[in-house]
């Protein structure tokens, strides 16, 4: 009986305050986001202009576990098979995240080239243990000399790297 | 040390290659770090403590991974890539390589 109870109470308490921390999560990284909006972080390999100051490596990572009730949701999607949607804002916001700490490591930078995207489990979320996955991000940052980039390449740079589209916060929460 | 991680060093000229290098570390979680992410579990989101624990990891690969370079008599790694894995449960593997050039 007491069991139950505690299983009740932490399915409840991943429910509520999980979605409340998603919701604050997303609309964070939403706001972050609008201020590297001119600076791309993009697959590449050459940089648009050959007026370079320096070149750095820009590395961004974030830890992300999976709430109590969602993890329970998945049990049950395991024996069905199907979209895990409950994780996939998990590591949406990992992706996200980490992105975004990559751009901050250097802020300086006007355009983040060859950007790539690992994740690794920490643990699987099998039994007893906890999905948790490490999401990192990295490429190197380029500063021009100018300061800023060329209009005409800028814009070129918007055309050759669709972002992610901007995404309402809390929406698919 | 310049780091990239491209074939190049935009703006640069690379004259000569030293060939791969690359540095590794192994780390713990530790115990009370592991009990508050036990907690944070349950809510979900960010596991901070895990976060600064690989970041650490990471930069003394890298650290790792340069003074090796250095010892070369490079002044730059190119092409530099990270790999995480874990080795048991509660410990993993960071690995950092890359071409050591001079420009």
């Amino acid at each position: 009986m007491l069991e139950l109870v505690i299983f009740i109470v932490l399915l409840l308490l991943g429910f509520i305050i999980g979605k409340s921390k998603e919701r604050k999560h997303y609309r964070s990284i939403g706001i972050r986001e609008e201020a590297f909006l001119d600076k791309p972080a993009i697959t590449a390999r050459v940089p648009s202009s050959e007026n370079i100051a320096h070149a750095d490596l820009a590395i961004g990572s974030v830890v992300v576990s999976i709430d109590y009730f969602k993890r329970f949701l998945s049990s049950w999607r395991m024996i069905f098979g199907g979209e895990m949607k409950a994780y996939s804002p998990l590591l949406d916001r990992g992706k996200r995240e980490a992105l975004l700490r990559m751009k901050e490591s250097v802020p300086g930078a006007d355009e983040y080239i060859n950007c790539r995207m690992e994740t690794a489990t920490i643990s699987s979320g099998k039994g007893k243990a906890m999905g948790t996955v490490e999401v990192i991000a990295y490429s190197t940052a380029i500063t021009y000399a100018d300061g800023a980039t060329h209009p005409d390449q800028a814009a070129e740079n918007l055309h050759a790297a669709p972002e992610e589209p901007p995404r309402v916060p809390g929406l698919d929460g | 040390m310049i780091l990239t991680n491209i074939e190049t060093i935009p703006g640069e000229t690379i004259q000569e290659h030293y060939g791969l290098v690359q540095g590794s570390t192994i780390r713990a979680k530790h115990f009370g770090r592991d009990l508050m992410a036990g907690f944070k579990n349950i809510v979900g989101g960010e596991l901070k403590g895990y976060t600064e624990l690989l970041q650490e990891s990471r930069n003394q690969a890298l650290e790792r991974m340069c003074r090796q370079a250095e010892e070369l008599g490079a002044n730059a790694v190119i092409n530099v890539r990270i790999a995480t894995s874990s080795v048991a449960a509660g410990a993993a593997e960071i690995l950092a390589y890359g071409t050591a050039v001079r420009v």
